[in-house]
């Protein structure tokens, strides 16, 4: 018996707005408690919401890049549920008419192509947070109460936990590229509740399905998914059966738990919020949010194929986040070789960010600076090796190429002059290695260059010294 | 003539001519309230301190000629489900009774900056929800014309501290009459500006489809000109109306020749309305025709569903609006609790009335799944249903009038069943349902020496002509008279 | 229309309160009132009708995407019945 993993997500983006979605409090990440918050974000007696223009625009943004039809009628309804972060004890969201229905995006796994439906996109408002940190009880913090977010919900479309993850990736990217959202899961600007079930390879009904939320990285999706997958399976091929319930997924202990106590079903008792009105959207406002989207990653990636002639996956590299392809098109328009500009962000850039543990956007490298440093090469001025470095040392520094090589006296040796007599005086010094080399072994060459090399402390031009030491070498 | 028999009018016109002072009528009114208060039990709180600072401000500015309006040191009372800052706003509700709101409503704002003088908070039913003011926690306010009956409700303390005189002008709010009713009963005028005209910021919600602050005041003039001071657009309200408003006094004075008034014929067939009111009402109707206006007998054939419609519509916003008050961010919190679930239980347990809860589990009924569309949803089509017939209506007529209660004001205690208490509501709740405006004036006395009041509905944003007619009937009926603070306990 | 206990308990639960036996059936009794009279809107068709949610008919009422001062703390919490650090205190709750 062989199963197969269906999967849905629900992914909360929150929107990259100035201020909350219906009050003027600053839309901002952090702070001390309950310093970003007024009486309408608090639910107060007598209060009122009004909604924010841009939560309106960024949500229709957000649908038109996932090809979602926009709705030309959309309101705005009550949920009602109890928990402390929730200080209406309702949340201001969108049921039956959200802003935006039936889209997809398309993912990419290992090479193969696939199509992941988006069910619907609805604006809602953020709840506060828990702090657990009072000496006795709970701490409520609702900073975070009010903050603009969307809920895209997925199409069961997913049959592995790779599959999940190149969704979130490519939901990612594009939110990112619209502006809607900055998309950083470490400051929650993006959170992920996973639906997981499993059935039998064949079956046309999908089993019964478990929720996790709370998940807070890609990658504890990706194990979540495949933890509760194999413990689905393990109970079914037991004889068991699943319980439709949420589940706490531990991702130290790689296990989830069912949540503890009886979970109350929810009725959340949706209906049209009295105190704001409808939204409506005509088929010209449409458009010309659709006209202002910038383009997206997928043509992007297909444009750098076919109009710049990098291969496939390079521009799929390149694409993935909108602050690399910035940085890319930035550099690439004032140095023409795109794929040697390509190379040095996929090997070098990219692995600086990584050790140094950023995001792609807070790359302190500007592109002219890489533009600078290939020149260079180019011009022979430095070698590539002394090229790395210097890129690596304007990453750490941030100084321009020019001058960290001009103060470090990196200019690359090229004087045949004088590496002719470094040459001369290497091969004076190494007798045995001359005798490999007349002796046929040609790969003896190679200790002679690096010997320079080293002598030059890395700043010798290999081209000439490959020369020249090959000339002395036959002479000798 | 005493300072606190003035009427807004009066007291504006004595104010700009230097006749008197803010700080000798402020200190009229709080005499009167001194006086009165133990009987009438009107108000949760008097702002003896911060109204005669605001008094003295008031003369100040008059002083060096920069009042802030016509209305500049004119003392009002305000209803309290209106947050106040700085001073306590408890719906007169145990679960708010030591909230001091840290913000102003709206429409405290504009008296603040009109100079209009809050001189005390008004005792309310229970957030609004009832309409004899005896579901209020603290206790019931009386009916200056008869101590041992009711004033109405919800805002039964603006009500009969307008009629006590103890202020020219109180605010109140109607959700399905609070305004009307106990206007009716107290024997003033009482008014329900349209749906939008005024903020609701700041108003404690009830019901938020239906909510509208409105002014008590003793005749129909001074309610335009509280119509000025109150009403505008508030871009903190969604629900605010954007439009142009009026000067709600210029009909004011100009004759109802030829103005249109329908009765629908089924407002004075309902079973529970008393002779004494039918027949104050048909004088009143008597009266326009004299005047020259064309009184018509019509029809509303969905009259007799939308009290039905209200309680579901009502409640369901209702139980939703009060949902916040959990012992957390501010208010009543329970002492002794065991877990998160067990404060939210015992303090609502603790902090909520009967009749405030009753209407809770209503609203949640009805909102339930399984029950939304035939309750809730069905109740909005019927509302739809409602304003269809009032658009009818009003392409033939320009006002509509009804009696404003079916009986005078009732013996306190003498509704217990909530049934017949929300009867009380039925020619009043069908103007919230489709967002119109109406107000209740005096037209007659009952053979108990009670008040009786007539009820006059216009479109929305039509008050100007609503109040043309009502100050032409005003003027041609004899005056009521004051009251007699009879009844009750010596 | 009858309104099983068990049904008055579950609107209890969804209004956070808590009844006594009496009370239930108190409540029991005056919802069965009030729904009899809702029996009655079902005596109008409405078919075709269209629900009233928002009564003014207006659509789109939205504000500029602009900063405005957020409430200070002390003055945000001073009504709250217990506070610590800036922060609403309730009971402790497991996540």
């Amino acid at each position: 018996m062989t199963y197969e993993t269906v999967i849905g997500l629900e992914v909360h983006v929150e929107l990259a707005t100035n201020t909350k979605i219906f009050c003027g409090c600053e839309n901002k990440f952090g702070g001390e408690p309950n310093t970003h918050c007024c009486p309408v974000c608090t639910g107060m007696p007598g209060v009122l919401p009004v909604l924010n223009e841009k939560v309106v625009e960024f949500a229709a943004k957000a649908g038109l890049a996932t090809n979602c039809t926009v709705a030309n009628f959309s309101k705005m309804d009550r949920k009602g549920y109890y928990y402390p972060d929730l200080p209406k004890a309702y949340q201001i969201s969108q049921f039956d008419l959200p802003i935006a229905l039936s889209g997809h995006v398309d993912i990419n796994v290992d090479g193969n192509e696939k199509r992941i439906g988006i069910t619907r996109i609805h604006m809602e408002e953020d709840a506060g947070k828990l702090l657990h940190e009072a000496v006795a009880g709970t701490a409520v913090d609702y900073n975070r109460c009010g903050v603009p977010l969307i809920e895209i919900v997925s199409e069961p479309d997913m049959r592995s936990a790779e599959e999940a993850k190149a969704f979130l990736d490519t939901l990612k990217s594009i939110m990112q590229y619209t502006g809607v959202s900055d998309c950083k899961m470490q400051e929650g600007s993006l959170r992920c509740d996973v639906n997981v079930s499993v059935r039998e390879e064949g079956a046309k009904e999908f089993g019964t399905r478990t929720e996790m939320k709370n998940l807070n990285s890609f990658s504890a999706v990706v194990k979540a998914i495949e933890a509760e997958s194999a413990r689905q399976i393990a109970v079914l091929t037991d004889g068991g059966t699943i319980t439709q319930e949420t589940r706490r997924f531990d991702d130290v202990k790689n296990k989830s738990y069912a949540m503890r106590g009886k979970e109350e079903a929810h009725d959340y008792r949706y209906f049209p919020d009295p105190d704001l009105v409808p939204v409506t959207l005509t088929d010209e406002q449409i458009e010309a949010f659709a006209d202002s989207l910038p383009e997206l990653p997928e043509t992007k990636k297909q444009r750098f194929v076919q109009e710049l002639g990098l291969p496939e996956y390079d521009a799929g590299v390149l694409t993935g986040e909108r602050a690399v392809a910035e940085f890319f098109e930035g550099c690439a328009a004032e140095y023409s070789d795109a794929k040697k500009v390509s190379n040095w962000i996929m090997t070098d850039l990219l692995r600086l960010l990584k050790e140094a543990n950023m995001e792609a956007d807070e790359n302190p490298v500007r592109p002219r600076q890489l533009a600078d440093i290939l020149k260079m090469v180019d011009e022979g001025k430095i070698n590539v090796t002394v090229g790395k470095a210097v890129f690596e040392d304007v990453f750490k520094t941030g100084e321009d190429p020019a001058a960290i090589v001009e103060k470090k006296g990196l200019v690359q040796i090229s004087d045949t002059g004088e590496l002719r007599e470094m040459i001369q005086k290497i091969i004076a010094d190494n007798p045995g290695p001359v005798a490999d080399y007349k002796g046929g072994k040609k790969k003896a060459l190679t200790f002679f260059v690096g010997q320079v090399m080293k002598a030059t402390k890395g700043k010798a031009n290999p081209k000439v010294v490959n020369e020249i030491a090959s000339e002395e070498l036959n002479k000798a | 003539m005493k300072a606190y028999e003035m009427t807004l009018k009066q007291a504006a016109q004595a104010l700009e001519r230097k006749e008197i002072s803010s700080v000798e009528l402020t200190q009229s009114l709080l005499d009167r309230i001194g006086g009165l208060e133990p009987q009438v039990r009107a108000l949760n709180a008097v702002c003896e301190t911060q109204a005669m600072e605001a008094a003295r401000k008031s003369d100040q500015r008059r002083a060096s000629g920069e009042a802030k309006s016509g209305m500049d040191g004119i003392p009002a009372v305000v209803k309290d489900n209106i947050c106040t800052e700085g001073t306590k706003t408890t719906c007169s509700s145990k679960i708010l009774a030591h909230f001091v709101p840290p913000y102003n409503a709206h429409v405290i704002e504009r008296f603040n900056a009109q100079g209009i003088i809050t001189l005390a908070k008004s005792n309310l039913d229970e957030f609004a929800m009832g309409s004899s003011t005896e579901n209020s926690a603290f206790g019931a306010s009386k009916n200056p014309w008869n101590l041992s009956c009711v004033p109405g409700g919800s805002s039964g303390g603006s009500a009969a501290a307008v009629s006590a005189q103890m202020a020219p002008l109180a605010l109140g709010s109607d959700t399905g009459g609070s305004i009307r009713q106990p206007a009716s009963y107290c024997g003033v005028v009482g008014l329900k500006p349209t749906y939008g005209a005024v903020s609701r910021y700041g108003l404690v919600a009830f019901a938020s489809s239906f909510d509208q602050i409105g002014p008590f005041t003793r005749t129909v003039e001074d309610a335009a000109l509280a119509l000025n001071a109150i009403c505008g657009y508030d871009k903190n309200d969604s629900t605010s109306m954007n439009a142009e408003y009026p000067d709600y006094a210029a009909g004011i004075g100009q004759d109802v020749k030829g103005m249109r008034i329908g009765v629908p014929k089924e407002y004075f067939a309902s079973e529970g309305l008393s002779e004494e009111v039918k027949a104050s009402g048909q004088n009143a109707m008597k009266t326009f025709e004299n005047l020259g206006a064309i009184v018509e007998e019509t029809t509303m054939p969905t009259f007799e569903y939308a009290l039905t419609a209200y309680y579901i519509i009502s409640s369901a916003e209702a139980t939703s609006n009060l949902s916040r008050y959990d012992g957390v961010k501010y208010g009543h919190r329970a002492e002794d609790f065991d877990g998160i679930v067990d404060l939210y239980v015992k303090t609502r347990n603790e902090g909520f009335g009967d009749e405030v809860k009753r209407r809770m589990m209503l609203g949640n009924y009805v909102l339930s799944s399984g029950y939304y569309d035939a309750y809730y949803l069905k109740a909005l089509k019927v509302r739809t249903l409602i304003k269809q017939d009032f658009d009818k209506l009003f392409d033939k007529y320009d006002c509509i009038l009804s009696p404003t209660a079916p009986t005078p004001a009732f013996a306190a205690g003498a509704k217990s069943d909530p049934m017949h208490m929300y009867l009380t509501d039925i020619y009043t709740v069908p103007v919230n349902l489709a967002g119109l405006t109406a107000m209740s004036l005096p037209c007659g006395l009952s053979s108990g020496g009670l008040p009786i009041g007539v009820h006059l509905i216009a479109k929305p944003m039509n008050e100007v002509t609503m109040l043309r007619a009502a100050y032409a009937l005003e003027q041609a009926l004899p005056p009521i008279g004051d009251p007699t603070f009879a009844g009750g306990d010596a | 229309m009858q309104v099983p206990i068990s049904e008055v308990e579950k609107i209890a639960v969804l209004s956070r309160l808590s009844l006594t036996e009496e009370e239930k059936k108190k409540h029991q009794h005056d919802l069965e009132e009030v729904l009899a009279l809702a029996q009655r809107l079902n005596e109008l068709d409405t078919t075709d009708v269209k629900p009233t949610a928002h009564i003014q008919g207006v659509e789109n009422v939205l504000r500029a995407d602009e900063i405005r001062p957020s409430m200070d703390n002390e003055k945000l919490t001073a009504n709250a019945p217990e506070r610590e650090n800036g922060c609403f205190i309730v009971p402790k709750v497991v996540e």
